[in-house]
């Protein structure tokens, strides 16, 4: 059976008087990856920045509506604790340059002053690494800076950043536009791999992609969410005309 | 930015983290972080204040500056008045004070100095800007000039006083004024030297930012190179340059340990520009802890203020033009 | 247009360029001249003795400036610990709350401060401390050169700061770290070498300041380890004893004006070391 993680009811976030996410409506089953697509500007960056409250982060950003995990009200907790449980990868892999590795990915502990004993610490960058598939490739250069590894390592080792603080829910904000396609496929297996254990939420503008990983997937459209259903569905037979010009590229 | 003033209420729920393998251990480290969790919140919150008040003591800093310098020299404004400032008597002995020998010998020498600086600081900011850029001449070039302006004030006045002044005093000999050697044009040169390198490096990088595009238009049009400075460089830059030249104005000014110890400390209005002399500053310097009379005190201290004045708005014109340039 | 016009424009362009050239590196003439002299003047006044020992009354050779060194070092310091956690947190606020109303402000004054003539910064600490406490203090010139270090070490952080990418924030707070540790752990570990440079570029200016001293540390001949009584510093002892009609005090001077000197010529060696060699590569 599928349990709701993230709900949103008449969600709402602008920028300064630029509203950009409008009215959204949407339900987000536990361990399911989520493709969220739509044209450029629609808001998909925004709205996954409100459910780990990057978003007020902006100067001038503002929210309203009712956005819950486990039906408890994220605007209602801290974001150290939103963010804690919902983690978030972002479209250019930004490791902390001056931490080796093995720091990065402990990071979330290390960074926070949580004393972790030494066992401790090697287990869960041994097992974060491993789950982003990239334990093989690095662990004779642990000491070694975060940023000598190339673009689609780095993604990865961002990945196992927060995985390694074993959050509920992962975003991803197209995770893959700055990787080259080996690369990419690398990473989209690994989304199969973390759905046993994570919610990932991902945004994309690939389509082919979207396919590939997500169960089910969102429509934005000039910051409404126009259509949610399963991936098969939205791609084969889906409701909306704006989705189905979208999809066979009538526009971009 | 701030993250957490809206929407920071802390619920119960936020406390159930998300435990693996619940073991009594697991489960007892998750409390922990929660426990810490919580701590580092207030800790952000005393952080986020701090900041603030660090942001406000600026503020408060400068406005008590202002504030000391008017209240310290009321004393002085009540009982000698504006005129005060065109008196042309200092002469603490028989409590008569005026100013302005002072503004005179600042005015003089600062601007003597800001004369003799201007075609050097020029020229090292379109060699640098514009002629060589890159290389180890002009690195060398740079460096020496950002030398000039770490080299301690009074070490610039001791070399005057050893150095310069016999030189200026030969001189003086020569031209057949009185030779004292000691003066405001002594003065001048050494600021001269001082402030070249402000209105230098500030002028370099505005050169720098002239666009390409424009300069080789010129050069398309068969310009040579001087043309192209003379003709786009230089008015392109005209401001920012000007910009420069006022701060290092601001610098002369203010600029107190090098003057006082070659200008002479005369309270005398200088009658020519080899005269001895007294700056503002070089005067509070030397007298200011002699000053044994309330309002002998508070008569240098409107000086301070003055100067303080002075140096700000002549500060802030240039930095608003600095902006407006960058823009 | 004909050939002779067309020469005489790229002679003429020749000959600008030649004089640029001149009037450029004429500027370094004074400085080496300078630099020369009184390394030449101080250089064989400086041994052991001269760094161990204090200035001897007029009419005795010798003496040294042990007084002025440690005053000087204990200023500094005072100085430091003032402003270095005032300015790096000022510079936090201002490139964290870049547009808001109190920033603006808070940045005019810190331009004002930084043109604000130092005499006039030794008159406020004047009235803000040795008259309140009742007499000369090395405190009282520590304070005064800490105002004068806060506009350079403000800007720098805030400069630095604003110069890293918003990305590297963003993956910090991702982590639900909070807004101290992000500051802390993240952005001024990167920023690093811009912050340090600017702190040593603020601390080799005070070095030679000596117009805010002369009416706070005041000056002492003795050698003295309480900042709440009189000190001397080593531009102050210049200028006391290069004023001075002696030549034994004159000699002492330029042995100082060459330590002086080497100061802050290290100091900022150092820094454009610390900016090349410890900036993160981003
Ligand atoms: N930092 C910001 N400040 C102000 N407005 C912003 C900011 N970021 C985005 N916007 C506005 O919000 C709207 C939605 O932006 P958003 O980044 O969410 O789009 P997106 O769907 O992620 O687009 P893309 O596919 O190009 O990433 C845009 O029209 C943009 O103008
Ligand atoms: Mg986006």
């Amino acid at each position: 059976m599928e349990s709701t993680i993230i709900k949103s009811r008449n969600f709402n976030a602008s920028f300064g008087s630029n509203h950009v996410v409008k009215n959204v409506n949407i339900d987000i089953p536990r361990n399911h990856v989520i493709a969220v697509m739509g044209p450029s500007g629609c808001g998909k960056t925004t709205y996954l920045r409100c459910i780990n409250r990057m978003h007020e982060l902006i100067p001038g950003a503002t929210s309203e509506g009712e956005m819950t995990i486990n039906n408890e009200n994220i605007y209602d907790m801290h974001p150290i604790f939103v963010r804690q449980k919902i983690g978030m990868v972002f479209q250019r892999p930004n490791p902390f340059p001056n931490l080796s590795i093995y720091d990065n990915v402990i990071a979330g502990y290390k960074l926070n002053g949580i004393k972790l004993p030494k066992a401790e610490r090697d287990r869960i960058v041994e097992h974060s690494l491993t789950r982003v598939a990239l334990w093989k490739e690095v662990k004779d250069s642990l000491n070694k800076k975060g940023s000598f590894l190339s673009g689609g390592q780095q993604q990865r080792l961002c990945i196992a950043r927060a995985v390694a603080m074993e959050p509920e829910v992962l975003l991803f904000d197209e995770p893959t536009s700055a990787l080259d396609p080996i690369s990419t496929s690398t990473v989209e297996e690994l989304f199969h791999e973390l759905k046993a254990n994570y919610t990932l939420i991902i945004v994309t503008h690939n389509m082919q992609q979207a396919a590939r990983v997500s169960d089910k997937t969102a429509f934005f459209y000039l910051g409404e969410l126009v259509e949610y259903d399963e991936t098969k569905i939205m791609f084969t037979n889906p409701k909306d005309n704006r989705t189905q010009n979208y999809i066979t590229g009538r526009f971009s | 930015m701030d993250t957490s003033a809206k929407n920071s209420v802390i619920t119960r729920s936020d406390l159930p983290l998300r435990v693996i393998n619940s073991t009594p251990e697991t489960i007892a480290r998750a409390q922990k972080k929660v426990r810490r969790s919580f701590r580092q919140i207030r800790t952000e919150t005393v952080f986020r204040r701090t900041l603030t008040i660090m942001g406000l003591i600026m503020i408060i800093l400068v406005l008590g500056i202002l504030l000391t310098l008017i209240i310290q020299s009321l004393p002085s404004i009540k009982s000698l008045g504006l005129k005060y400032l065109w008196g042309k008597v200092w002469d603490p002995v028989q409590d008569i004070y005026g100013a302005w020998p002072f503004l005179l010998g600042t005015l003089l020498s600062s601007f003597l100095a800001l004369l003799i600086s201007i075609p050097f600081s020029l020229a090292v900011a379109i060699f640098l800007g514009e002629y060589f850029p890159k290389g180890w001449m002009p690195d060398f070039l740079k460096n020496a000039v950002e030398l000039i302006a770490a080299v301690p004030s009074v070490i610039y006045g001791f070399w005057g006083l050893a150095v310069l002044v016999p030189i200026v005093r030969n001189l003086e000999n020569h031209i057949g004024v009185e030779p004292v050697g000691v003066g405001i044009f002594s003065s001048s040169l050494i600021l001269a030297i001082m402030i070249i390198p402000y209105a230098a490096s500030l002028g370099r990088s505005m050169i720098q930012m002239v666009p390409s595009p424009l300069k080789e238009a010129a050069y398309g049009l068969g310009a040579t190179r001087w043309e192209v400075i003379r003709s786009v460089v230089l008015p392109y830059t005209k401001s920012g340059l000007f910009a420069g030249v006022l701060l290092s104005l601001g610098r002369a000014l203010g600029e107190t340990m090098a003057v006082t110890m070659v200008i002479g400390n005369t309270s005398l209005i200088p009658k020519n520009i080899f005269a001895p002399g007294n700056t503002m500053a070089s005067v509070i310097a030397n007298e200011f802890t002699e000053a044994d009379k309330p309002v002998y005190l508070s008569a240098l201290i409107e000086l301070g203020l003055v100067l303080f004045l002075v140096t700000v708005v002549i500060n802030l014109i240039g930095k608003k033009i600095i902006d407006r340039f960058t823009q | 247009m004909d050939g002779k016009n067309i020469k005489y424009r790229i002679g003429k362009s020749y000959v600008a360029q030649i004089v640029t050239t001149i009037f450029a590196f004429a500027c370094v003439i004074p400085l080496l001249f300078i630099l020369g002299f009184i390394i030449k003047a101080g250089i064989t006044k400086i041994n052991w003795h001269f760094l161990v020992s204090i200035p001897k009354p007029v009419g005795e050779s010798g003496g040294g400036i042990v007084n002025a060194l440690v005053g000087s070092i204990l200023i500094i310091f005072c100085a430091s610990l003032i402003a270095i956690p005032i300015g790096i947190l000022a510079g936090i606020y201002l490139s964290e709350n870049g547009k808001t109303r109190l920033a603006y402000w808070c940045r005019l004054c810190v331009d004002i401060l930084q043109g604000v003539p130092s005499i006039v910064i030794g008159i406020i600490a004047y009235f803000w401390l040795v008259k309140p406490l009742g007499g000369f203090s090395a405190l009282s010139g520590s304070v005064a050169l800490a105002i004068m270090m806060l506009p350079i070490v403000i800007r720098s952080t805030e400069e630095t700061l604003k110069l890293l990418p918003s990305s590297l924030q963003e993956a910090a707070f991702a982590l639900g770290m909070p807004f101290h540790r992000v500051m802390f752990k993240v952005v001024v570990p990167v920023g690093i070498s811009g912050i340090l440079s600017g702190v040593m570029l603020a601390i080799a200016r005070i070095t030679g300041e000596t117009a805010p001293l002369l009416f706070t540390a005041f000056g002492n001949p003795y050698l003295s380890f309480n900042i709440t009584k009189p000190m001397q510093s080593l531009p102050h002892l210049i200028y006391d004893y290069a004023t001075s009609p002696y030549d034994d005090w004159k000699n002492l001077a330029w042995g100082a004006s060459v330590i002086l000197l080497l100061w802050v010529l290290l100091l900022n060696i150092f820094t454009k070391l610390i900016t090349r060699k410890w900036k993160v590569q981003l």
